[in-house]
């Protein structure tokens, strides 16, 4: 068991404070009376584990606003994708304005606010990728998943499709990458075909 | 003496260097205008909209509003070149824009419409980009337009460093950038307190208040209704100001002829409401400070501040006086009273306000102000609104001979005229606790030492060895600042006055558009000037308030007065409609179990309180049939860490009272643990 102390003391001045980081710095402090649970087992749920790292991932980032990003990077990483509610309760444990890191998780690329697909397939379309082709291969893959640029994620949340700008292989153009496998000089065929691999590798 | 002065040569003119932060500001001061979106004196600078460009001498073309004035710099403000590039800047604007103007409450006062004009711009040469956004009209106080937004940031810059609400921000990225709250949610789903700020600051009409005006030309125009008008202390001086007029000349008169003209029955004055204030909230005060109990009290009157501390200060809710607005207070008073002096059926008699503020529309209509079915207010117009009531209703106002208000309501003392400008309750306040805690009349009505046009001022008085120590503040941004530093023991005060508003109700989101601190000074001095000519100065000498107290009202302060004339707070919650599952294993729970994680409750231990929830849940096996979620406000925020349990309210939770409470609770159900 992790203790974890607080004096009443220090906590009514904490209260009068309000500033969180000072509450981190006082609770490493003195006295004791708040005991933190131990880190969560294996037969903790699924969502709980989830939340339990959003904590575990606020607190090593001490609290602290400035390291925004980073906080939000670890998130997706968990979640997959940006959820409202958690994005609100980051900004509370963060005592910034909702609006604020609303703003930052829509403005980097990298964030996503909507749920991705299990498998993540990401289609260069930089020029060297674009003059071999790239685009045909994108629209196989739409017409196999029944998708648009309106509409990356498929309905039974296996795929996600996007077209990235350069993943910096363009001697193996066109290039696609599936999570964090690459694949070189696609053709539409092809692509379609590891499309279908995984699909039958999933109805197994 | 004159070659020892740092210069800077604008447009072949040497300008002096006298303090000013940027080039703009230095081109204002020698005659020159340069255009701008994104500066405004109060609010940082930000360099977004690309209008203020200048050529400087070896430097190129740079933006004015963010380049610091060197000795020696030859600046260009209007070259060719620099026309053009602010030509190219609006028609991009304009490609993207909804240039429906004429539909467009900001129509003939929007900066966009007056730059394209000013610099000649007759055609657009960008192929139209423009889509159509839902307008949200959630709020009671404001409409936002996205279609009208050119993305200056002003609203945005406002709320969060003057007013430390936040709740405006930048989404998305390039063409896709857009201003909105947060998760795009309509404006009533968060925490937007309603002053207003943005939509002073909005050079066009992306915010713009909310307007009422048919709502109340229906009820005039309806033979059945008897129509009674209050009108706030602020509006008279800034009302002239749409007609022509100069700001700060005192229009009440005129004003009330207009208002007969248009066809109100009863005209009367906030300022009377005022008195009545004075009276609650003096006693009120005297009553804590004697006994030493919830101090520092904070004024009441200004609903944009009510609203912050209900949204931000749980904790300090009882320290705000209890007091109705003066607004609700006539209102309350209004609707009690005059159906029988006046003859009319309750249900038949309509009362309007006119204020200088957005936040009051918000104000009358939430549900504690409300009495069988009739809200207190019915209706509020802010000066604008009022100024367009009177160009629909053809009044030449300029012209208009002076008329006189409605008795008893229309009667006031200069303490409740005054209570439009930051400074004027404490002063009228002060009127009223120093002549009663001393037990003498005063010969002076002034007191000096609380006007002035800082964001802080201080005062201390020494009352019959009774020492009283008084802060005046405006912005909320700085009531935060404020109260941090009071919660931390670093200054102590008695009584605080709060307005939102720059220069408190004159310089409010409801008056023509403002923001510069000539017009605010001239509107305060014209609020002091109108006490002046008043013959009475306090609250207590308003003998026909003393008469409504005797005949209707009772003691000051007693049962009746309390009944009438004064309410309570509750907290906010921040965003609706949000809630995060926690645990939420159970096939069909039996038991839901919400733990608050609002700032309030968060400061106060419930991440940790929630966890130890969750490992005693699954500890004990019950996560088939208990779930749990994290809420984000159960609006208990000086009570936390507060938690749900089933239907139950647990306030100042802790790990044994909650699990107590799942115990019994799984008990009821049948599923003993």
């Amino acid at each position: 068991m992790k203790v974890v102390s607080l004096s009443c003391r220090k906590l009514t001045h904490f209260l009068f404070n309000k500033s969180i980081k000072n509450y981190l710095f006082h609770t490493v402090d003195l006295g004791t009376t708040l005991i933190m649970p131990p880190v969560a087992t294996d037969n903790t749920s699924h969502t709980s584990r989830k939340f339990t790292q959003v904590c575990d991932i606020l607190e090593k980032n001490e609290y602290n606003p400035a390291r925004l990003i980073p906080i939000l990077q670890q998130v997706q990483e968990f979640y997959r994708y940006l959820p409202e509610d958690v994005l609100a309760f980051v900004a509370t444990s963060l005592d910034l304005p909702p609006a604020h890191v609303y703003g930052v998780a829509t403005f980097y690329a990298h964030f996503t606010l909507i749920p991705k697909g299990k498998y993540n397939v990401r289609l260069c379309d930089g020029t060297a990728c674009h003059v071999k082709g790239s685009e045909h291969i994108l629209h196989a893959l739409y017409d196999r998943l029944k998708l648009s640029p309106a509409k990356q994620t498929s309905d039974d949340m296996l795929f996600t499709v996007e077209t990235v700008s350069c993943l910096g292989a363009c001697g193996l153009a066109p290039v696609m990458v599936v999570d964090e496998k690459v694949y070189s000089k696609m053709t539409p065929e092809n692509a379609v075909g590891i499309i279908e691999e995984i699909i039958s590798q999933e109805q197994q | 003496m004159i070659d020892m002065l740092k210069t800077v040569t604008i447009n072949n003119i040497q300008v002096p260097i006298e303090g000013e932060r940027n080039l703009l500001e230095l081109a204002n001061k020698a005659g020159i205008n340069i255009p701008t979106f994104c500066y405004h004196s109060d609010l940082s600078i930000y360099g977004a909209c690309r209008l203020c460009l200048v050529e400087v001498k070896d430097r190129g073309i740079v933006a004015s509003c963010s380049t610091v004035p060197e000795d020696g710099m030859v600046v260009k403000t209007h070259t060719e070149e620099i026309r053009e590039m602010r030509k190219v800047a609006i028609e991009l604007m304009l490609a993207n824009h909804d240039q429906n103007c004429t539909l467009c409450p900001k129509n003939t006062h929007c900066r966009l419409q007056t730059l394209a004009r000013e610099l000649g711009i007759n055609e657009v040469r960008f192929k139209r980009t423009f889509k159509q956004q839902p307008v949200d009209y959630s709020s009671l106080s404001l409409v936002r337009d996205p279609n009208k937004c050119i993305l200056c940031g002003d609203c945005v810059r406002a709320c969060s460093e003057i007013q430390g609400v936040g709740v405006l921000g930048f989404a998305g990225r390039g063409d896709k950038s857009r201003v909105v709250p947060p998760f795009n949610k309509s404006l009533a789903d968060v925490e937007c307190v309603n002053c207003g700020l943005c939509a002073t600051v909005c050079p066009v009409g992306a915010i713009t208040p909310r307007d009422d005006v048919d709502g109340v030309w229906k009820e005039i125009n309806n033979p059945e209704k008897t129509v009674v008008v209050q009108v706030a202390p602020a509006v008279r001086v800034a009302i002239g100001e749409l007609f022509g007029g100069s700001p700060g000349s005192v229009e009440m008169g005129r004003i009330t002829a207009a208002l007969k003209m248009i066809g109100f029955d009863q005209i009367y004055d906030t300022s009377f409401a005022a008195d009545m204030t004075i009276l609650e909230e003096g006693t009120e005060f005297i009553e804590r400070k004697t006994k030493g109990e919830r101090l520092p009290q904070f004024t009441s009157c200004c609903p944009g501040w009510v609203k912050f501390a209900e949204q931000f200060l749980g904790d300090m809710l009882p320290n705000l006086s209890t007091c109705k607005s003066p607004q609700q207070m006539f209102g309350s008073v209004a609707k009690k009273i005059l159906p029988e002096q006046l003859g009319v059926k309750k249900e038949n008699l309509v009362v309007v306000s006119i204020m200088p503020c957005t936040a009051k529309k918000f104000e009358c209509k939430q549900e504690k102000f409300k009495k069988d079915g009739l809200y207190d207010v019915d209706f509020v117009l802010t000066t604008q609104e009022l100024g367009r009531m009177i160009t629909e209703a053809g009044i030449k106002f300029a012209d208009l001979q002076p008329q006189s208000l409605d008795m008893p309501f229309g009667f006031k003392t200069g303490a409740g005229v005054i209570f439009g400008t930051s400074g004027g309750v404490t002063e009228a306040c002060l009127r009223y606790a120093v002549e009663k805690i001393r037990g003498i009349k005063l010969d002076t009505f002034e007191f000096q030492e609380v006007r002035g046009e800082s964001d802080l001022r201080e005062a201390e008085f020494d009352l019959n060895g009774l020492n009283i120590r008084l802060a005046v503040v405006y912005g909320l941004n700085n009531v935060k600042r404020l109260i941090d530093r009071i919660r931390k023991g670093e200054v102590y005060y008695d009584l605080i006055e709060v307005m939102a508003c720059p220069m408190g109700c004159v310089g409010g989101a409801g008056q023509p558009v403002c923001v510069d601190w000539t017009t605010r000074r001239n509107r305060t001095n014209g609020l002091y000037r109108a006490d002046k000519m008043l013959q009475l100065h306090k609250s207590q000498d308003n003998h026909l308030l003393q008469e409504t107290y005797k005949n209707y009202l009772g003691e000051v302060g007693g049962h009746t007065a309390h009944e009438l004339l004064h309410t309570d707070y509750h907290n906010r919650r921040r965003l609706y409609g949000l809630t995060m599952p926690v645990l939420d294993e159970a096939g069909t729970p039996q038991l839901r179990v919400s733990v608050c994680v609002g700032t309030s409750c968060f400061v106060r231990g419930s991440q940790t309180l929630l966890k130890t929830i969750v490992d005693f849940i699954q500890d004990n096996g019950l996560a088939h049939i208990v779930e749990v979620e994290a809420t984000f406000c159960t609006e208990n925020c000086d009570r936390g860490p507060t938690v749900c349990v089933g239907e139950n309210l647990i306030c100042k939770a802790t790990f044994e009272t909650v699990t107590q409470s799942i115990r019994k609770e799984l008990d009821r159900v049948g599923v003993p643990m």
